[in-house]
Parts: structure tokens; sequence; C-alpha cells
């Protein structure tokens, strides 16, 4: 009980952080959705940062590492410290700049300007909102899920999936961006101490890892510290997925919070040592759990996966899911820590799982931006109510959002909600060519924004489709789904859709890019006036 | 010379992405660096930091002091 405890402690630390932090400033639409483009810079790189990582950083991370060994850092954590400072630097300063000069509080506000369209906008935030939603019923399940479990069953999945989207809810609610910014800063250092804490009480616990890094290298486990497993090109595939990131509505909006253009710098510099800190650890412990017998939750998910590898395709279906399910790692680093660390550490730990699957308070206060905005005051709300009215309908926005995201998440399996959020990143990732072209490129079009947007959702609605209807196969063997010629083209692999070996997003984005060129070059009657070019290109 | 910053910079964030991919040591394990770190897990720990000190260099060799 006292994890639990712990928790609730945390749950009203945080929601009285945001509370206070966010008060004041309520009637005016730019301090509430944007915290009054004044945020200092320690808060902004902590709280972008924190904003980024979901609850896959710490337990989907470490397990992925304890089922498919050290890829999992290159994957994910690597390719982010590259790409996603860069695009920062590159068009996260631009968004800043132009919300500054114009006004803007959404991508979909930039692009109504910038492209000289209404209703092409609202089409682009309407792909937006329904990749978005995901994230916001996966954070009520996780924080049922978690609650329940650190309680030891005394708080039911119901009351724990409440008590979590109420404490979001009220900070987002009375805090607006101030608020959610200083929670998110104040979650980043929690994910960052957590790391440290976790590699040194296991390590002690083990006897240190050298020991298990040899035997693991004479194990049958030895490939785990290897890439042997995967293609050069399902990693290629992964640098595209942290192209999401700048396309994603809740971090464009994060860009325009900034106080000065300068922040970005510690932020930019700063990033890929938070990516280290935070994946560094979460990896490697699930790599070494491996070893970690001695735990008997970790023991019973190693004897499952090799039950699975020994006779998983002589199994009927049921026993072959039963042992997936057992052999699963998404809760190794909870086992690792409950295993081998004091009971006060494990209650941090609760603590600090309750951080990352909190991470949806950004994601609720931009689909509330971008509601308030994009629709109530595009569609005259704001000029016929005024600017409180529009602070209103934002934080009854965030109610309805919660509430509504509180009764699916009571009613749908969450495994549907995390292949959800799969599709999410790939149908950012084939957005990104949206800000691009509205940033660098003069002759793009709404005919090309629009193309581009109509082929994201198409794509990610077939890609669903194969994923949903075609169950997956067991590892290493790949069922084809179109085979033109007789060569497959588009498989379903134990891993997912994949399209000619790479995954789907880079497909997706690629055509994406190219459905703006193309449409906008064949659209040339449809590019903005030299007024509007020149707010955008006036160098 | 300004004008050849931002060829640079491109130069180097492509160095970086294609250095990403690091297919000589696909499958390696050993050395293991420090006793703990398999080759290619160091390998992009020490790409991470790498970049750290890369985007250092961006940020003071293109930044975009036109828009602030």
């Amino acid at each position: 009980m006292i994890p639990a405890l712990v928790v609730f402690a945390y749950l009203a630390l945080v929601l009285y952080i945001g509370v206070f932090r966010g008060r004041g400033g309520s009637a005016n639409a730019e301090d509430y959705f944007l915290a009054g483009r004044s945020l200092g810079p320690t808060v902004f790189l902590l709280s972008l940062f924190g904003t980024n990582m979901t609850a896959f950083s710490i337990l989907g991370a470490s397990g992925h590492a304890f089922a498919n060994g050290i890829v999992t850092y290159g994957l994910m954590a690597s390719s982010s410290a590259l790409v996603i400072p860069v695009t920062l630097l590159v068009i996260g300063t631009r968004l800043w700049s132009l919300g500054k000069r114009h006004g803007f509080m959404t991508p979909v506000q930039l692009f109504r300007d910038r492209w000289e369209c209404g209703h092409i906008g609202t089409v682009i935030f309407a792909v937006q909102t329904v990749l978005l939603i995901p994230y916001v019923i996966i954070a009520v399940i996780g924080g049922g899920t978690t609650l329940a479990t650190v309680s030891g069953g005394l708080v039911p999945f119901w009351l724990g999936g409440a008590i979590v989207a109420l404490v979001v809810m009220g900070y987002v609610f009375f805090g607006g961006m101030r608020g959610t910014a200083t929670v998110n800063a104040f979650q980043t250092i929690l994910f960052l101490l957590f790391g440290a804490i976790a590699i040194t009480v296991v390590s002690a616990g083990m006897g240190g890892f050298q020991a298990a890094m040899e035997s693991m290298l004479a194990s049958p486990s030895a490939p785990l510290l290897t890439r042997e497993r995967v293609s050069p090109w399902y990693f290629f595939s992964y640098t595209f997925i942290p192209l999401s990131t700048i396309a994603f509505p809740h971090i464009a909006i994060f860009c325009m919070t900034a106080n000065r253009l300068t922040h970005f710098k510690k932020t930019i510099v700063l990033y890929p040592i938070c990516m280290l800190a935070i994946w560094l650890p979460s990896v490697f412990l699930g790599v070494v759990a491996n070893q970690a017998t001695a735990v008997p939750a970790i023991q019973a998910k190693l004897e499952a996966r090799a039950m699975l590898t020994v006779e998983g395709l002589e199994l009927p279906p049921d026993a072959q899911a039963q042992l997936r399910r057992q052999a699963a790692g998404d809760d190794v680093i909870l086992r690792l820590v409950e295993g081998y660390a004091p009971l006060w550490l494990s209650a941090l730990l609760g603590a600090a799982v309750m951080a990352a699957v909190m991470a949806s308070d950004s994601q609720i206060l931009a689909l509330s931006t971008m509601f308030t905005e994009d629709v109530f005051a595009f569609y005259g709300g704001k000029r016929r109510f005024g600017e409180a009215a529009q602070v209103r309908t934002g934080r009854a926005f965030v109610i309805v959002l919660t509430l509504l995201a509180y009764l699916i998440a009571l009613r749908v399996p969450q495994s549907i909600f995390d292949i959800a959020t799969q599709y999410a990143f790939a149908g950012y990732a084939a957005l990104a060519p949206l800000v691009v072209a509205a940033l660098f490129w003069k002759g793009s079009t709404k005919w090309g924004a629009l193309a581009a947007t109509l082929w994201t959702a198409a794509a990610v609605a077939f890609v669903a489709a194969v994923q949903t209807t075609i169950p997956a196969p067991p590892a290493g063997t790949e069922i084809p789904v179109w085979s033109p010629g007789g060569t497959p083209v588009i498989t379903r692999a134990a891993a997912g859709m994949m399209v000619a070996g790479f995954l789907p997003v880079v497909p997706m984005t690629v055509v994406s890019a190219l459905m703006m060129v193309v449409v906008s070059a064949l659209t040339p009657v449809a590019r903005p006036g030299p007024t509007t070019l020149a707010r955008y290109f006036a160098q | 010379m300004r004008r050849m910053r931002p060829l640079a910079a491109t130069a180097l964030v492509a160095l970086l992405y294609a250095l990403h991919q690091d297919v000589w040591l696909w499958r390696e394990a050993r050395p293991i660096v420090f006793g703990i770190l398999p080759v290619g897990l160091f390998y992009h720990a020490a790409y991470t930091v790498v970049t750290a000190v890369t985007l250092w260099a961006l940020v003071r060799l293109v930044w975009p002091h036109h828009l602030e």
C-alpha cells in the first residue's frame, strides 16, 4: 500500500503545481493556451522534452529491449536525438517567429494564412485530431492500470482511470499551458532521476552487470547484444519516425511558447543528452533483464518465450497468444526494480511510471487550443462571443474530451490504442511535408496540402485495416498481402505491415512529399498572392 | 565564407545521418566496452554524444538570427 500512497501524494503534488503555477490570466487566450509566449529556457527545454516522452520511453523501451535487444536504442533513441533537434532548429524556430509576428497559435492557422485557404485547414484539423485522440485514451488506461497495480488491486481500474483523468483535467483546466509546462518540466526531472537510480540499484542487486553480460554472451540470448535479427532497411525506416515530432500539433504549438528565440539553443543542444539519460538505462536494463532469472516474474517470462520458440508453431492460436502475453516485457523494468529495490524505490518508480502515463496533458491542451482556434474562432465564435468565451470554450472542451476519453477507456481494450498510436507516428511523419512546404517552398499550394493530407489519412486507414484483418504471423515469417508479378511488395510481418522491406512510414512520407510537389506544380493558379508570400519569404 | 555555412551544416547533418546506419557493427557484440556495453550499444550512445556536440556547432554556425 505504501507505493500507492506515494503515487497519490505525487498526484496531489502535480495537481498543486499545475493549478498554482498556472493561475491567473484566464480570460486571455494567448495566456491560457500559450502561457503568454513567455516560457523561460529551462522550463522550455524540460517541458518540450517531457511533452515528447510518453509511457513508451520508460516502460515500452525496456520491454522492447527485453524482447529485441540493443537494437531498441538505435531504432528509437539515437535517430530521434539527431532528427528532432535538427527539425527544431530548422522548423521550430520559424514556427516561433511566425507565431510571434502574426499571432498564430496552431499549425492550421499558419496553413490557412500561408495557402490562403479555409475549409482545407478544417480537413487538416480533422486528420490531426483523429491521429491525436488515441494518446489521450491510452493515458487514461495507463493511469488506471498503474494505480490498480501499485495498490495491489485496492483501487479498481475504473476508479484509478477516473482519478488520473481528473488530476490531468484539473491542472490543464486551471493551469492552461503555463501549468501544463511546469508539470511536464517536473515530470522530466523525475524521468531523468529514475534512470540513474534504477541502474545503480539493479546493478547492486545483480552483483554488477559484468557477470550478467558475460553469461549472456554465452547463452542463447547472445543475439540480443547484436542487431542480427533486424534488417538494415527496417533499421533505416525508423529514422523517418522522428519526423513526426515537428508535425505533432502539441509540439508545434509548444514551439510558440518560448519567450525568446535563443531559448531554443539550449533545447537543441541538450535534447540528445536527455535522450541518452532516459533511454540508455531503460534499454540497458531491458536487455540485462534476460539474465535476471532470480526474479520469479522475469523467469516466467523467459520460460514463456522459450516455449513459444520451441513449440510455438505447433500450438493452437489461443495458446500462442497466451504465451505471447506471458512473455511480453512491458512491465519488465517494474519487475526488475521490484526484485532488487527497497520498497521506497518501488514507490518512487510508481510515481515515475505515473509521470510517464500522464504525458497526455499536452495533447489535451493542444486539442483544446486547436478546437477553439481552428474551429470556434475560425467559424466566427470569437467574433460573436469574445475572447473570454473562447477560453471558456477551450476549458469546456478539456472537460468533454477527458470525459469522452475516460468512457472509451472503460470499454475498449488497450491493445487497440497501442496500435493506434503506432499509426499516429507514421501519420504525423507523413504530414511533415506540409510544414516543410509551407515554410520553405513558395510554389506550394493549398491543393498540394490537401492531396498530402488525404493521402496520409487514406494510408493510415489502409495500414490499420491490414494490421487488424491479417493476424500477425510468427516472428521471422511474412504473409504476402500484395504481390504484383509474384514479387511480394506489401507483406504482414510480426512487427506489422511492411512495404518492400520498409516500415509503412517510409512510403507514406515519400508519397506525401510527392503529392505536395506534383499537385502544387499542377495548380500554379492557386499560389497565394505576393502579399502573403512576402510575409513568409521576405529575405 | 558565410554563404558556405548552410552547406557545411547540411553536410554535417547528412554525415551524421549516414553514420547512424552502422552496418559494420551489425553482428558484433564484442568488444564489451567498460565490461558492460556491447559495442553496438556503445556506438549509438557515443553517437548521441557526438550529435549533441554537432548540434552545438550547428547552433553557432547557422543560427537564424534574422528570425529574432
